[in-house]
């Protein structure tokens, strides 16, 4: 990441829309992320929060408008999309059958992001609070515990641009805490993250911004 | 979007499709009731009797253009299908929808016809014919299409997912083809066939060409009424549907 | 690439070693099915051996259907489908990783399981490789396109019936080929030619079913 802002906003959304079930969410939302930036989508139930993740994470078609990635159409930068792009959904595709190792191992090959050694995947876990669960298969986990697993490729030399869908969901305070200053970090040395939660947080970037869709749509 | 493909969108605009239709409607339907008209009077009071078949035979002429339609409309929707995957047009996805129910109508109409046809030929109702059991294959693919769109409750992912269903089915088509008709062959039941003359004469065809061209046109009417009340439903929050629907109830009353 | 080819096919072969009572149980179904018959029609050999080739054949597709109900459901209920399509690897190559690791745990049994079945039924020895080499290019098949219907019944609660409603017509070309080569080897016939159909079948549908298995996905997820 140069410290210079480039011109060219590294994700934006241009005259966004999105229908469900013939309702529209929202429309005409413009939104531009760049590097440091950490947006929190916040809005009551199904104003479109995780509709607006899906569609940047390019999960979803618009129904109208387009999301740009670097300027040019989401559509045909899969590639660079992949490369920059870390999404943890509200099911994060953790596994319950395989343990904390094997799922974090399997994620990192599938998302080629950074190392995917044993020793990182460990320390990763020590730091989510996962030390002695390393090869437990992850079913026998809590809920909360399991989140920890999927939160902890966020240590695994994670890509620049997060989308988490409610990350802190059955998080312990402590873990929230932390959660919140990784990402704060994350947001300082150049990365960007977009969000949705009710929580309100404590840790903020410097560059933290809110889009709230219910205000939008009222 | 390019420019290039504004044409396609403004085709696939409700308000112009709707506009369009209801001049040809007329039209269509008139040219329907005419060749229908004419071909069923032909086929069944002045063209000659078979001279191996007699007089039921003369049950082709729903038959064949039943099953050619059936046919038609299958290859119709994967069309469709297509044009509504890449070109993300609405209108194809409404077309998919409201032609694959026509299509089964026609199948069945097919089946029974054979069906019928096939008791004083055959001596059954049912003869595990080539054709036949084609076209009992191809109402089962056209219930797993109508099946699919009733059991997807978004309405866009039901069309995208029936027009993928369309394309696999197409594609699949001859292959379920040939591979019945050389079973058949394999197990030798049937001695004739329904529709494989070796020469037919002209004044037996014709009337059959009358019909198929008729039938066709039906099909063109029932999608296009089908279609037009579709784009009504999903555009009744537009002014335009209402004052149309407006119009409509006053004409009724 | 096909590193991530081959780690999929690994991980996806893990997780079935984990649920082995889920590989066994369209094995199971597919013994059952076969005892049925002669139960229902009598334990003539004649008989029997007279309809083991569409017996066998049957079965087997049915097994192999309800084997796949629900292939990719889990993946799209624990978010793992999402993570493949954000991974920015081609989806049909990794959908196809996927069937050919449930192919060889569940198909693979089956072919090994039907000469048994088969010699219960009353088929001479001579006919067993035929039927064993029917069921190996035949089942592919029936995997990769029933995995075509379990991609677009995914976001379903309940797809099973309708998977069969969507799958089984696109399943006669197998069905008729591969029960033809094993009448064929029944008569003395040589069964070459429906083993070369049911193998250009097989290699048709490894080129174009996974495109349509991540087209449904791909809708299923995006809904």
């Amino acid at each position: 990441m140069s410290d210079s802002a480039p011109p060219i906003p590294f994700l934006a959304t241009v005259g966004l829309a999105c229908e469900r079930d013939r309702r529209l969410l929202f429309d005409q939302l413009e939104l531009h992320l760049q590097p440091g930036d950490m947006l929190q989508v916040a809005g009551p139930n199904g104003s479109g929060k995780t509709s607006l993740l899906r569609l940047l994470a390019g999960l979803m078609p618009p129904t109208e408008g387009s999301v740009l990635l670097a300027g040019k159409p989401l559509a045909a930068q899969r590639t660079e999309l992949a490369r920059s792009l870390l999404w943890i959904g509200h099911a994060a595709g953790i596994k319950g059958l395989l343990s904390a190792e094997e799922n974090l191992a399997w994620l990192g090959a599938l998302n080629r992001c950074g190392s995917t050694s044993r020793e990182a995947i460990w320390t990763a876990l020590a730091e989510v609070g996962l030390r002695g669960f390393e090869d437990v298969p992850c079913h026998t986990l809590s809920a909360g515990q399991q989140r920890r697993v999927a939160l902890a490729r966020l240590y695994l030399a994670p890509p620049p641009l997060w989308i988490l869908d409610e990350p802190f969901t059955a998080l312990d305070k402590a873990g929230v805490a932390q959660v919140e200053i990784h990402l704060a970090r994350h947001c300082e040395q150049g990365g960007m993250v977009v969000f949705t939660t009710h929580h309100s947080l404590t840790e903020k970037a410097r560059n933290f911004r809110e889009l709230d869709l219910g205000l939008r749509a009222a | 979007m390019t420019m290039s493909w504004t044409w396609l969108h403004k085709l696939g605009s409700p308000k112009w499709f709707y506009e369009i239709s209801g001049r040809w409607l007329s039209w269509l339907a008139w040219a329907a009731a005419l060749l229908i008209g004419i071909g069923i009077a032909w086929g069944l009071a002045f063209a000659p009797a078979d001279y191996q078949q007699g007089n039921s035979f003369r049950i082709i002429y729903i038959h064949v253009p039943a099953a050619f339609l059936a046919q038609s409309i299958y290859v119709m929707l994967a069309v469709a299908g297509v044009v509504g995957l890449v070109w993300k047009m609405k209108l194809a996805d409404v077309a998919l929808q409201q032609a694959a129910p026509i299509g089964a109508w026609m199948c069945f109409v097919a089946l029974l016809t054979g069906a019928i046809w096939g008791k004083p030929t055959w001596g059954a109702w049912w003869v595990w014919d080539a054709r036949l059991t084609s076209m009992l294959i191809l109402l089962f693919l056209y219930f797993g299409i109508i099946a699919l769109g009733q059991a997807i409750g978004n309405r866009d992912s039901a069309a995208k997912a029936c027009a993928v269903l369309a394309i696999v089915g197409v594609v699949n088509i001859p292959i379920i083809k040939y591979s019945v008709e050389w079973w058949n062959t394999l197990h030798q039941t049937a001695t004739f066939k329904l529709t494989e003359k070796p020469a037919m004469p002209v004044e037996m065809w014709l009337p059959l060409l009358v019909l198929v061209i008729g039938f066709y046109c039906f099909f063109a009417v029932v999608l296009l009424l089908r279609m037009r009340l579709e784009v009504l439903k999903r555009e009744s929050r537009s002014a335009w549907a209402r004052t149309e629907v407006a119009a409509l109830v006053e004409r009724r009353s | 690439m096909s590193n991530v080819f081959l780690l999929l096919a690994m991980h996806e072969a893990r997780l079935l070693c984990r649920r082995p009572a889920e590989l066994a149980n369209p094995l199971v179904f597919f013994a059952i099915v076969i005892a049925l018959f002669p139960l229902a029609v009598g334990p003539e050999t004649q008989l029997l051996q007279g309809i083991s080739p569409g017996l066998l054949w049957v079965a087997a597709l049915l097994a192999v259907l309800l084997s796949l109900d629900g292939l990719f459901r889990g993946d799209f209920e624990d978010g793992s489908l999402e993570q493949w399509i954000v991974s920015g690897y081609p989806l049909p190559l990794l959908v196809l990783a996927k069937v050919l690791a449930h192919w060889l745990f569940s198909g693979l049994a089956l072919v090994l399981l039907a000469p048994l079945l088969g010699l219960m039924l009353g088929l001479p020895a001579s006919a067993l490789p035929v039927l064993v080499l029917s069921l190996m290019l035949g089942t592919p098949v029936l995997s990769l396109l029933g995995a075509v219907g379990a991609a677009l019944t995914v976001g379903l609660k309940r797809g099973g019936l309708l998977l069969a409603l969507l799958i089984l017509p696109l399943y006669v070309p197998v069905l008729i080929l591969g029960s033809g080569a094993l009448q064929a080897a029944l008569q003395g016939l040589p069964a070459t030619g429906h083993l070369l159909w049911l193998a250009s079948l097989a290699a048709l549908a490894v080129t174009l079913a996974p495109f349509a298995i991540a087209a449904g996905l791909t809708i299923g997820v995006g809904e």
